[in-house]
């Protein structure tokens, strides 16, 4: 039974935000009895209600309050007030993510020590390894049922990974498979196995996905532990005298301003409303924001480099069909700056429905050329290339000096522009894209810009120093021991991995910290 | 508020306000109202201005505008035809894309402004006989990129990249099937069909 906890009450941990980070840390809190108040600034709907149809779902599920962009990136140009696409609802953006679940590898962990000092990139190692790393991976595997792991079998491939696949084995690629995805290839842990409907990005219909929406939420609320709260956006994080927070003052579903006691806050929004609720917790004591000694909250944003790659053939494809990252090409994410950068990336299938690529194949292009690439729609195959990107102090999520939200709230602002590894980075990516489906006989290919950011990291970074960075190496805030974040703002550097497996992972190793700390008193 | 007459197009818009009809002949119109009119392009189908109604006689269609002028929206229907041309949708998709120009143009004057001046200056930009005038899709591009960074051509392209690719009776030719969890998904329906590899 979920538990209803009194505004007063001061001994409960709030979190602020359900998806992988805030739902996993609030389930793993309340099997170990310990009391959670989640507020989601969405509303919950639950897997019934998600809908197969592109702009339909994105109204549905979407963050489309209105934030601002600034920097050279496209995304300023093309969708100014759109700079991610991500999930305003309880479960988060896990709803809408494709399940790609990749571990992070050692030198990931060590970037600065090996890709050096680049010009313009505030590098830094993080402050834990891939060891200490693993038991934890190991049980966010097995929570979240991750194919490949755990005696999962892969999930089938599909006609867009049958053409990713015949590309790689032409072009000599050796690590080519239907991925690690937190996606059902079987029945498991009560949750249906995939049907191949093709809406992962809409959220799964049939829960075959991992979503905490109804993993993690529901079995913290059966544990009499934990109250999640819809529609409930956190405006500012109060503090006392001594500098220990006290408690959070949010919006609640009819607009009204309510403050909810807490003995713990931890911050898991994603790296836009984190750093952005941060800022706007100003104070005389802490005049910068809180957490924010170093001046780092909001800075070192990453979005991944990405781009994508689609490619007409002569005969159809139907990439529609079916798991949406079907398969992956895990060659071009190592270490090697022969090709003119560091870091790496991977190459996992994609597709979008008709009204999505006609958004986003190559916004604000018209004409008959644009019209005739999609008229090949049906003979088209795609690829997402998702690579490290270098963290830059400059990429920064700011509170906008005069656009205000619903709540009087300043809107976040979010400016990036991208690092010249990144630049070469992207390109050899498209390159070897179009080479992968040229090999299998493509008559056009696409070299398809970013969306608006799906991964966003690092705004409120690890390090191990206070001076480098917001938290430690548990998330724990270096200036508040009573603040945490739980997101993937923490993620000291991108990596070339899809993001969520790490922010579960993460979760899993913070609440057992928190559990220690409260159990030995010092919290 | 803008009317689609149609017995096809009717089942082609969500809207309530739609009327069906068979065709031009049930909207009140009589042939030689027709032939009254202004036939606004000699290729493809033929739309009509007729009072204030847009007519497309050779497929029983007519938009009727509430605030834009008529002839402003038989423009602006050849214009979204001309940012996106698929030879193979037919006027009314186009119509039924940009309809909504008109509701916003008559709840705000600054919105018909915008439309009424954005297709007046392209007008006038195209010479004698107007954008509409042009009988080569590539003399109508060269207007419309002279104009493409204007806030009237990103608002009517803005748009229409969603109304139109966002109407489901237009998917199948693009071989796109939409929804498909109340069919199963496609585990049994051809997710892995591919038979040329």
């Amino acid at each position: 039974m979920a538990a209803p906890y009194e505004h007063t009450d001061d001994s409960v941990v709030v979190i602020i935000g359900s998806g992988a980070g805030g739902g996993t840390l609030g389930n793993e809190l309340a099997q170990k009895g310990i009391d959670v108040v989640i507020l989601e600034a969405g509303a919950r709907h639950e897997y019934e209600d998600f809908i197969n149809d592109e702009w339909a779902s994105f109204s549905q599920l979407a963050w489309t309050d209105k934030r601002m962009t600034s920097g050279d990136w496209r995304v300023a140009t093309d969708f100014p007030n759109l700079p991610a696409w991500i999930v305003k609802a309880v479960g988060g953006s896990t709803t809408h993510w494709a399940g790609a679940s990749l571990r992070f590898q050692e030198h990931e962990f060590k970037a600065r020590t090996h890709y050096g000092a680049l010009d313009g990139a505030n590098l830094l190692d993080w402050p834990i390894t891939l060891a200490e790393m693993e038991p934890y991976y190991a049980r966010a595997e097995d929570k979240m049922g991750v194919t490949r792991t755990n005696d999962i079998p892969g999930l089938p491939g599909n006609n867009n990974f049958k053409i990713m696949k015949a590309g790689a084995d032409k072009l000599g690629y050796k690590e080519c498979n239907t991925g690690h995805m937190a996606i059902n290839s079987q029945p498991r842990d009560g949750r249906n196995s995939c049907q191949q409907t093709g809406f992962c990005f809409q959220g799964c219909k049939w829960g075959a996905k991992w979503s905490t929406l109804y993993t993690e939420i529901p079995k913290g609320e059966a544990t009499g532990h934990m109250e999640v709260r819809p529609n409930s956006q956190v405006l500012r994080i109060e503090h006392d005298k001594t500098g220990k927070v006290t408690g959070v003052v949010y919006a609640d579903k009819d607009g009204n301003e309510q403050r909810q006691k807490a003995r713990i806050v931890a911050v898991a929004g994603n790296s836009i409303e984190s750093p952005r609720l941060l800022l706007n917790s100003a104070s005389s004591m802490f005049p910068n924001g809180l957490a924010n000694s170093s001046g780092q909250v909001g800075r070192n944003y990453m979005r991944h480099m990405t781009g994508s790659v689609y490619a007409v053939f002569d005969k159809p494809v139907h990439m529609y069909r079916g798991t949406t990252m079907a398969g992956i090409v895990r060659d071009e994410s190592r270490f090697d700056p022969s090709r003119g950068f560091v870091g790496g990336y991977e190459m996992e299938t994609l597709s979008l429905g008709l009204p999505f690529m006609a958004a986003f194949l190559d916004p604000g292009s018209w004409g008959r050329s644009f019209a005739s690439a999609l008229e090949g729609y049906e003979n088209m195959a795609g690829m997402w290339l998702v690579g490290e990107d270098m963290p830059q102090e400059t990429n920064a999520v700011t509170l906008h000096g005069t656009e205000k939200d619903a709540f009087g709230m300043p809107v976040a602002n979010v400016n990036f522009s991208d690092h010249a590894n990144d630049l070469a980075m992207r390109n050899h990516a498209y390159a070897q894209g179009s080479a992968l489906y040229d090999a299998v006989g493509a008559t056009r290919t696409f070299p398809t810009p970013p969306y608006p950011s799906t991964h966003n990291l690092g705004t409120n970074r690890m390090s191990e120093k206070a001076r480098d960075g917001v938290v430690n190496k548990h998330g724990q805030s270096h200036d508040i021991a009573n603040l945490f974040v739980s997101d993937g703002s923490q993620f000291t550097t991108g990596a070339s991995e899809n993001p969520t497996l790490t922010i579960v992972s993460l979760a899993i190793r913070q609440a057992e910290f928190i559990t220690g700390e409260m159990a030995a008193g010092k919290l | 508020m803008p009317t689609v007459y149609s017995g096809r197009a009717a089942r082609l818009d969500d809207d309530a306000h739609i009327d069906e009809h068979r065709g031009a002949a049930n909207t009140g119109l009589s042939r030689r109202a027709l032939l009254r009119g202004t036939a606004v392009t000699g290729l493809g189908a033929l739309l009509v201005v007729s009072g204030r109604a847009v007519i497309c006689p050779s497929q029983a269609w007519g938009l009727e505008t509430a605030s834009l002028k008529p002839e402003t929206m038989a423009t602006l229907i050849q214009m979204a035809r001309d940012i996106y041309p698929h030879d193979r949708i037919a006027d009314r998709f186009y119509a039924i894309a940009v309809k909504d120009h008109d509701k916003k143009a008559a709840e705000n004057e600054s919105h018909r402004d915008l439309i009424e001046g954005g297709i007046g200056d392209l007008d006038a930009r195209a010479g004698t006989g107007g954008y509409r005038g042009l009988g080569w899709e590539e003399e109508r591009v060269a207007v419309l990129s002279q104009i493409e960074g204007t806030a009237f051509f990103q608002t009517v392209r803005g748009g229409l990249v969603v109304s139109l690719y966002n109407q489901k009776e237009i998917w199948p030719l693009f071989g796109y099937e939409g929804e498909s969890y109340s069919k199963g998904g496609y585990i049994h329906r051809g997710f892995d069909d591919i038979d040329w590899l």
